[in-house]
């Protein structure tokens, strides 16, 4: 059971907080300009690493507020928190 | 007859205090601070149950919670039976009752040892091999193996005892209170740490508590004196919280700890009763300290399962803590000098011991030779190399190993004893810590798994790391808590010890025998009965991987987890493979380290908590007119009234008709509802719904349909313009919380430039939906100053009034395709509102319909319930509601994907009208369609999604998905039911009125 640092609230139980996917999957600006395959890769496709993956996070059972976590899979290290928008940290 | 085993008077067990138990039908007696085994056996009762696979008999082996033979069944025949409990952890109370399982019709006869004398066939993944093939069989061989298979039984009533849960926050955890574990709490504690100190048994101290070898001191006392007055000492310290009968059952990332504490299952049955039985802890820590010891290893030889045959760690427990001797002829047999000190406190007591077996050519330490002196008869170099004894063991067979220890010379001795303690060495309890997700290295000198890579904050100190003398111990921790803790001084600085030095040990796996191993039984795992034999046999069969052997063989599959033989398990691979074991790895300790009550795991959710009911402001109403309810989600809705013993079909007919022909009232408060405001919330519209939204006028009210982004159906409502940048959208009743969850997410991250602001409502509102023709004139009974003419308040607007003095928001929307009102009031005026409607409808036979009559009355109209008309795989195409879908709009949440091959695909499902060819034959929602009868593979067109006999059309209706259903208008295609084939007719999904004339009716 994690205990995860929402950017807004502080160190919470993971009970709190649901899972997003991926990180920094933007939606296209221009969704009927692409290709089947081009979209098809927007709304199908998606990491799954063993190791350092970055993924979105919601306080859903708080302040509802969506963040991005870098997590290692491998040990569910949680290596950062930083708020949507914000640049994912060089890692 | 039975025999007094109690030889001395021991601090712990209080011998005025007499306590009298049953064990198999049987009244024993023994003390208040015995456990079941040490009362059992102060009785000389060794045999308690039989062996899993070969039903052989079995004693008690250990002292602790990781026993695999002394499992009872306790108070069978109560509402309080527990099945799989170790005699080891049972604290006897007045009217115990305990009884022996996986044996019938008795421990002393048991039918199923039979298979002990079968055993050549029952070798290794015999389960595997023999009963999986033919497939066909596998029901005659059910039979037999859920007879013989399976542990104690479980209860068959309800649990009368009560359960808790606590979430606990401290500086610092410490797991296990022996030496390490109550030193490291004392010092983290006087430094100002919020210290909690959990221990599974009732007394503090470990095995050091009675710790009486006088040739180790701490600071010029016996180790057991030393350590009571350091107990004594904790209970002045602040900040130190201690809870004894407390296990931690698993280690989680993050310092995530779940332990059980039992406060009553000590106490006879009068006073368990009204009191917590056993609580949860969920503990959050910030620092962790394992001190969860070490378990003796047991030596694999032949025959070495029988009763009477244990640790000898146990037997000095039972001598010293309990004041027990196992046996009156005592045997021991060790490859360390552990063993030594077992002897030697029986020897104190007067204790026959007959001799010492150990597999090393000497050892000079001082409690060797005070052996010696004792004239204690020494086997050096020696094996055990058989026993007999079937129900308790009587002797014990030696020969001298070879110098390579990998077989046995010379002549046969044969020893009687009626006792036997083995001495393997020391296995580090390293279960918690491997839990944590930190990694294990193994120490190829120590012959042991030690922790290597930590993943949280946390130490292992004492004998789970590896220390196994005093000395050593105190030496490291001292050091560990001064890195851990950051503190520069401790009370163990100035601490002296003196230990008596061990000067050899010698590991050997697998003894071996003067018979072939295939015609011996050196048992690994005993609560699964798998032997040497069998983990060879599976290397023989080309199983490699660690895990799989232990699948194959069981070992270590059992409810101990193979707590004992995991060791040997791996020691044996490893030799027979010819690898190292630290190479082989560990297979997967977990959680729970000892089993949890299903009790534990809920805690108070259970009843009326295992899951929360919502309920409308209206509910009391619906109760008290006799509703039936049905579960929406986590809501109870009013589902139908009957009247005078109708049933569903009749309440469902006759509330149908009453809200076509008069007037229907519906509580409709469960809809999701959800306040949008700010400057762009039409243009949020716009890109979550798939119609256009920047022009609908303040007062006026729309449909939406909601997409997924890959185009399917997520969810469906009204809308309504409240105002300038004000909206209140609805959504479907399960959908609420989802909805929210996935506009949030698109405001958030997509969309951070949209000024929207949300907010869920849906609980702040009820909601009363008056319909059917005469709706207008109740409503105007209400409300006789508001304007109701179809120009002032057409269908689809939406109007502010008031009824008496409770505000009101109206909206004219229909959802059964009558003219109707929702009228929706602040939560706590709802069920006033319903009265005041069925008031005011008295005269017009206002008739409250439930959820059934509305899903009835909106199919009849062809409208979709998403969810039950569609399942996430229908695009607004295949519901054929092209018309929601706008045209010009550059984008919406699922556009694009409405364009992709896929979907674009002709033969897709799509929703169409299914009317029987019958029209009194009500189709089976779920039935499958077909085309053709005689064909074979039949081919699957679709399936039936809501049916029902509609009154008002008098005959049966029914939607469907089927595959091109389209272009199929008028096509007859078939039900297939299990005893008939019903013919049906593809139609228009609108059943009734059309042309919609009767919103404005
Ligand atoms: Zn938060």
């Amino acid at each position: 059971m994690f205990l995860i640092n929402c950017p807004y609230c502080g160190e919470r139980d993971q009970q709190e907080f649901k899972a997003g996917g991926e990180a920094h999957i933007e939606r296209p600006k221009q969704p009927t300009e692409l290709s089947d395959d081009e979209w098809a890769e927007y709304l199908f496709i998606r990491k799954n690493i063993k190791g350092v993956q970055f993924e979105r996070w919601n306080h859903a059972h708080g302040c509802r507020k969506w963040f991005n976590m870098v997590r290692d899979t491998s040990n569910d290290e949680i290596r950062e928190i930083y708020k949507m928008g914000e640049k994912p940290p060089s890692q | 007859m039975t025999k007094n085993l109690r030889v001395k008077t021991s601090e712990y067990v209080d011998e005025t205090n007499r306590i009298s138990f049953k064990f198999n039908g049987k009244i024993y007696h023994g003390f208040k601070g015995d456990t079941l085994a040490s009362a059992l056996l102060a009785n000389d009762v060794h045999l308690v149950g039989r062996s899993f696979k070969y039903h052989r008999p079995r004693g008690i082996m250990t002292s602790g919670s990781e026993e695999p033979n002394a499992i009872v069944q306790i108070n069978s025949g109560t509402n309080r039976t527990e099945p799989n409990i170790r005699a080891t952890e049972v604290e006897i109370y007045e009217g115990l009752e305990a009884s022996s399982q996986n044996c019938w019709p008795s421990v002393e006869f048991d039918i199923g040892g039979l298979n002990n004398f079968l055993s050549p066939f029952l070798p290794a993944g015999f389960y595997y091999k023999t009963f999986m093939w033919p497939a066909s069989f596998w029901e005659k061989y059910e039979f037999f193996i859920r007879h013989s298979a399976g542990l104690g039984k479980s209860p068959t009533s309800i649990d009368p005892d009560i359960y808790d849960h606590r979430n606990v926050h401290c500086d610092v955890l410490v797991v296990g209170a022996g030496i390490s574990g109550i030193l490291a709490a004392k010092n983290a504690a006087k430094n100002n740490f919020k210290t909690l100190l959990v221990d599974e048994k009732n007394e503090l101290g470990g095995s050091t508590i009675y710790e009486n070898n006088e040739f180790n001191k701490i600071d010029n006392k016996i180790p057991s004196e030393w350590l009571k007055k350091e107990i004594e000492e904790l209970k002045s310290i602040k900040n130190l919280e201690i809870k004894t009968r407390t296990s931690v059952a698993a280690y989680h990332q993050y310092n995530y700890l779940l332990a059980r504490e039992n406060l009553t299952d000590h106490l006879e049955a009068k006073d368990k009763t009204n009191k917590i039985r056993q609580r949860l802890l969920k503990i959050r820590a910030k620092k962790v300290i394992l001190a969860t010891g070490a378990l003796e290893r047991p030596l694999i030889f032949n025959n070495n399962d029988r009763p009477g045959i244990m640790l000898s760690s146990a037997i000095k427990k039972y001598s010293e803590f309990y004041g027990v001797a196992c046996g009156s002829k005592n045997v021991f047999f060790t490859n360390n000098d552990s063993a030594y000190e077992s002897a030697l406190s029986l020897y104190n007591k007067g204790i026959n011991v007959e001799a010492i077996i150990d597999i090393r050519e000497q050892s000079e330490s001082k409690i060797v030779k005070k052996i010696k002196e004792a004239g204690i008869q020494i086997y050096w170099s020696h094996s055990i190399i058989d026993t007999t004894g079937y129900k308790r063991l009587n002797s014990v067979s030696i020969m001298k190993l070879s110098n390579d220890g990998a077989s046995v010379t010379g002549s046969k001795i044969s020893i009687s004893c009626d006792c036997l303690g083995v001495a393997g060495g020391w296995t580090p309890a390293v279960h918690l810590y491997t839990q944590s997700g930190s990694k294990l290295k193994f120490d190829e000198e120590k012959k042991v798994f030690l922790p290597n890579k930590n993943t949280s904050e946390q130490i292992s100190i004492g004998s789970c790391s590896g220390d196994f003398k005093i000395d050593e111990i105190i030496k490291n921790l001292n050091q560990k808590l001064k890195d851990t803790l950051n503190i520069k001084e401790t009370d163990l600085d100035n601490i002296k010890v003196e230990i008596d030095q061990e000067n050899s040990k010698r590991n050997i796996w697998l003894l071996p025998s003067d018979k072939p191993l295939g015609k011996t039984k050196p048992f690994v795992d005993y609560q699964n009965d798998a032997t040497a034999k069998d983990i060879k046999l599976a290397l023989r069969e080309g199983f490699r991987s660690i895990e799989h052997v232990k699948r194959y063989t069981t070992t270590g599959m059992g409810t101990d987890q193979g707590k004992l033989g995991n060791m040997h398990a791996l020691g044996i691979i490893a030799d027979t493979a010819g690898v190292k074991m630290g190479e082989l790895g560990t297979t997967t300790f977990r959680p729970p380290y000892t089993p949890l009550t299903f009790g534990t795991i809920v805690g108070r959710n259970v009843g009326k908590f295992f899951d929360i009911f919502r309920r409308t402001p209206i509910n009391d109403w619906h109760v008290e007119n006799k509703a039936e309810f049905e579960n929406v989600g986590q809501w109870k809705r009013a589902w139908y009234y009957p009247i005078n013993g109708e049933t569903m079909h009749q309440a469902v007919q006759r509330e149908s008709k009453a809200a076509r022909e008069s007037a229907g009232i519906l509580d409709a408060s469960t809809l999701g509802k959800i306040d949008i405001q700010g400057s762009d919330a039409s243009e949020f519209l716009n890109r979550v719904y798939t119609n256009a939204w920047s022009k609908l006028a303040v007062g006026k009210c729309r449909y939406g349909l909601m997409l997924n982004e890959d185009g399917m159906v997520y969810d469906d409502g009204v809308t309504t313009r409240l105002g300038e940048n004000h909206y209140i959208m609805t959504t479907t009743t399960g959908g609420a919380a989802n909805v929210l969850g996935k506009l949030e997410d698109y405001l958030q991250t997509e969309w951070p430039e949209l000024d929207v602001y949300l907010t869920s409502v849906t609980d702040h509102y009820a909601t009363a939906s008056l319909c059917g023709p005469n709706s207008k004139k109740i409503l105007k009974k209400l409300i006789p100053d508001l304007d109701l003419s179809d120009e002032n308040f057409p269908h689809m607007s939406f109007k502010e009034a008031n009824i008496g003095s409770i505000q009101c928001r109206i909206m004219r929307i229909s959802f059964t395709g009558e003219h109707s009102y929702e009228i929706n009031v602040q939560a706590s005026y709802g069920k006033d509102l319903w009265k005041k409607c069925m008031e005011a409808g008295q005269e017009f036979n206002i008739t409250p319909y439930g959820t059934e009559t509305m899903h009835l009355l909106r199919a009849e109209k062809g409208f979709i319930i998403v969810g039950q008309d569609t399942d996430g795989t229908m695009t607004p195409i295949d519901l054929q509601m092209d018309w929601i879908v706008s045209k010009k709009k550059y984008d919406f949440i699922g556009k694009r994907s409405l364009y992709r091959s896929d979907t674009m695909r002709e033969d897709r499902k799509q929703l169409v009208g299914l009317l029987t060819d019958d029209p009194n034959i009500v189709l089976e929602e779920g039935a499958q369609i077909v085309s053709e009868l005689n064909k074979s593979p039949i081919e699957m067109l679709g399936h039936v999604t809501s049916s029902y006999f509609s009154p008002n059309l008098n005959k049966s209706i029914a939607l469907a998905v089927v595959r091109g259903g389209k272009d199929m208008m008028g096509k007859k295609l078939f039900v297939p039911m299990e005893n008939k084939n019903i013919n049906v007719t593809v139609a228009n999904p609108v059943f009734y009125d059309e042309k919609n004339k009767r919103l404005n009716a």
